[in-house]
């Protein structure tokens, strides 16, 4: 059991180490790649407390798609981030005090629940590693019990899709590009024209 | 010593008051915001995960999956509109889009 807790301490410093670098790095690009650093800690974290399809399924979506599709709009824009970064600090004061308030807040009520009452959730002293298999215990509820919110995040993703696609779709002018449909139609009638060329003349 | 459920309740604070936390700092960087709203959404994750492995109930990490499945489509939408934005007006600064002020 001391391992266990040596590896939540561990990488639970390494999540809120990276999350302050997350919002003080001075390149968005050093932002993104410690974002990606929590992901995967905390993936390692949700294996700890058996999770694994979770933990798969956040590596893969969140560093997989959606870290570098970051990755891809920093490099893409091109902003002068040093000028960016001005009045940085005037809103420090005031944010580390809410932020202060904040946390001290839920602390709080995260500790004293289980003091002052006990008798409206009971829950275990250790993670639930009962179940052998995770992904089929999720699959078992996931499609049966919770199936229409699951068709409705497919559709959340779709709308997002075409929404995405939409907004930066552009036509340029002076891009060449090939229309199939105006290819396909062409006739010969259209494109080949028989002159007749006078002697010594040519054509005009 | 045992690590129990207020332990990952505490750090999911902790992550979740730095998501605002920079949310209040990077007023200049769009970008910046939206990946302290992911930083939110993990926190969020942490929490239902642990609720769902220490009451030993799995509709913790369903909840989860969509909550992520919303992030992903959040992300997606967000950056579309940055990049339009920066497009249309070369700049991400929160304080230039005033542009629908009434």
């Amino acid at each position: 059991m001391f391992i266990f807790s040596v590896i939540f301490y561990f990488f639970a410093f390494i999540i809120v180490a990276s999350s302050i670098m997350v919002i003080s790095s001075r390149d968005p690009i050093h932002s993104v790649l410690y974002l990606i650093l929590s992901f995967v800690t905390s993936a390692i974290l949700f294996v700890t407390l058996g999770a694994e399809f979770l933990a798969m399924i956040l590596i893969v979506v969140y560093v997989g798609a959606v870290a570098v599709l970051f990755l891809f709009v920093v490099m893409m824009l091109d902003i002068n981030f040093v000028k960016i970064k001005e009045g940085f600090l005037s809103y420090l004061p005031i944010a580390l005090l809410i932020s202060a308030c904040l946390v001290t807040e839920l602390i709080i009520i995260f500790i004293s629940k289980n003091k002052l009452l006990p008798e409206i959730v009971n829950y275990s002293d250790l993670p639930d590693f009962s179940s052998k298999s995770n992904t089929k215990d999720i699959g078992n509820v996931l499609y049966t019990d919770y199936f229409y919110l699951f068709q409705i995040s497919g559709l959340i993703l779709l709308v997002a899709m075409i929404g995405s696609i939409v907004l930066t779709l552009r036509t340029r002018p002076g891009v060449k590009k090939q229309n199939i449909a105006e290819q396909v139609f062409v006739s010969t009638k259209s494109r080949i024209i028989k002159k007749k060329v006078p002697l010594r003349k040519g054509i005009k | 010593m045992i690590i129990s459920l207020e332990h990952y309740l505490i750090l999911g604070a902790i992550v979740f008051t730095l998501g605002v936390l920079g949310i209040f700092l990077n007023k200049k960087n769009v970008i910046i915001i939206l990946m302290s709203i992911e930083l939110i959404l993990l926190s969020v994750n942490i929490n239902l995960v642990a609720f769902s492995s220490y009451l030993g109930e799995i509709s913790g990490q369903i909840f989860s999956m969509f909550v992520l499945t919303v992030a992903a489509a959040e992300a997606a939408i967000g950056l579309a509109i940055l990049v339009v934005f920066f497009r249309h007006n070369g700049t991400i600064s929160v304080e230039d889009i005033n542009k629908m002020k009434g």
